[in-house]
């Protein structure tokens, strides 16, 4: 059933082939070793975020200034984060994923209208 | 605190008295809403049409339309009221929320994107066994969204109480998904994330401005109205009972996003995977500015409105933003938010529906629905499907 799909592919373009090929390998290592590492280390600080705040509740209370406590500005921390991390992977993915992405897309779809 | 709960309370009366204007503002909401559905479902002809949008989103459009989905009334009406009422906790809601869109991101929405399917299901089954994946694909989908479509209406319920006294709106949803399909509900939650966030800007900025725009202050006197004192600055009140309870949220809320169905369906209305993860950007602005509002809405309406006055309102806790709102601008504010409110759960509603029947009906003949446009859509997808 999913055999017949790949084997069926348009134009027949051997995308087996295609994903095995050098480019198409170091477009992944490129994503991967970026999304990956990333992944780990914002999952990391949030249960840091959480554990804290579950078990060392009078710690996340203590005052900073005023009436604004630790917990609040690591929540705010993790907002700072989170916006920090989309931008970085933004730019990150313009520059050295897209790139890489577009030419493979550009051949692909030549190879599929049969002028490889 | 007797004489806010008083005036509150009073107000409230007037305002149940008084829903022709609550009607009248959401009827006009309906009204252009439904417009909007209408002359989208001019367009929709194939099944790429009508589950996802011809594909023909921009990143910005489609982001608004996450935020729309997402910002549902759990969201604006539920973290509001427990931010009001428990404080720190009701903030850890808001983190949860945003940072799981991390993981949509990173590790799902392009991916998704570039399978060029309709469901999770299509997605799954390219890839292993057919039929078993579809069925259990199915069932995971229509019991997800049951259970969402079940928070969500208790939301609609709690805020009907407070405003309207009218319960039977679930057929407007499904009017709004069978004439306009997914381009109509799409822009449906573009013009309500559009509402919503502009709403909630202006009673920021309202709140902020009786605190002399010093957060410090707003905290102040949010302690010196709730009985439970500096306590809402901390994290406890809510799950200070069994920690388990609240690590076990973190994960559910972190995790959970990225698999909602109909968050899912988005990525499959744009046209590249480049455009879906510039929708996923574009919502994580809107999401994290509006849930950074609502720490403020949350706090302000505690100490605006007082906890108590709240948990007394019909729709308790459900019903702290608007009390909010009420406490602010009066009734004409009020209506205008509860009417946004309202018709982010009839969105959010219309969204899971059109989720669950493009589930169920490419799962049950899936095949001959979808293949006259399967073909063309490959044509178009095809390439981008194996990018990765």
């Amino acid at each position: 059933m999913t055999d017949r799909r790949i084997d069926g592919a348009p134009g027949g373009v051997d995308y087996i082939a295609v994903e095995e090929s050098a480019p198409f390998r170091e477009l992944k290592r490129r994503q991967r070793s970026f999304v990956f590492p990333m992944a780990v280390a914002f999952l990391v600080w949030y249960f840091v975020y959480v554990l804290l705040s579950s078990f060392a509740p009078d710690f996340m209370a203590q005052p900073v200034f005023g009436a604004i406590t630790v917990g609040l500005v690591f929540g705010l921390g993790q907002f700072v984060t989170t916006f920090a991390i989309t931008m970085g992977y933004v730019a990150y993915a313009n520059r050295r994923l897209d790139p890489g992405a577009e030419h493979l897309r550009v051949e692909l779809e030549r190879a599929e209208r049969g002028e490889s | 605190m007797n004489e806010i709960f008083g005036t509150v309370h009073a107000a409230v009366q007037t305002v149940e008295n008084n829903p022709i204007l609550n009607i009248s503002i959401f009827g006009a909401f309906v009204a252009v809403t439904l417009f909007i559905v209408i002359r989208a479902s001019r367009n929709s002809k194939t099944a790429a049409d009508y589950y996802a949008a011809g594909r023909s989103f921009t990143g910005p459009q489609n982001g608004f339309a996450i935020a729309g989905d997402y910002l549902s009334a759990a969201s604006f009406l539920g973290i509001c009221g427990a931010i009001a009422i428990n404080g720190y906790d009701g903030f850890l809601y808001s983190v949860g929320f945003l940072v799981a869109w991390l993981v949509a991101l990173l590790l799902v929405a392009e991916l998704m994107r570039n399978t060029g399917k309709f469901t999770m299901a299509d997605v799954l089954s390219f890839r292993l066994k057919e039929r078993p994946v579809r069925m259990a694909a199915a069932i995971t989908t229509l019991a997800v969204c049951f259970f969402y479509l079940l928070a969500q209406m208790a939301g609609a319920g709690g805020l009907v109480s407070l405003l309207l006294g009218i319960t039977e709106r679930v057929g407007q949803s499904i009017v709004y998904v069978l004439i306009g399909g997914m381009k109509g509900t799409t822009w449906v939650q573009i013009v309500k994330a559009f509402l919503l966030i502009g709403g909630a800007v202006v009673m920021t900025i309202w709140v902020l401005a009786i605190n002399g725009f010093n957060l410090n202050t707003l905290l102040e006197s949010a302690v010196a109205a709730s009985p439970k004192g500096e306590a809402i600055l901390g994290p406890g009140l809510q799950y200070g009972a069994n920690p388990w309870d609240f690590i076990s949220l973190a994960l559910a809320l972190v995790l959970g996003t990225a698999g909602l169905p109909h968050v899912l369906m988005r990525f499959y209305t744009v046209p590249t995977a480049k455009e879906a993860r510039r929708s996923v950007v574009w919502a994580i602005w809107l999401i994290g500015l509006f849930y950074l509002l609502t720490l403020v809405l949350g706090y302000g309406a505690g100490a605006l409105v007082g906890p108590e006055a709240i948990l007394a309102a019909p729709g308790g806790v459900n019903a702290a933003a608007p009390l909010l709102a009420l406490a602010l601008g009066g009734p004409i504010l009020l209506g205008f938010i509860s009417a946004v409110a309202f018709a982010t759960i009839l969105a959010v509603v219309a969204g899971l529906t059109i989720t669950a029947a493009a589930s169920f009906a490419l799962k049950n003949d899936g095949q001959p629905q979808c293949d006259s446009n399967f073909v063309s859509l490959r044509k178009s997808s095809a390439p981008q499907a194996r990018q990765w």
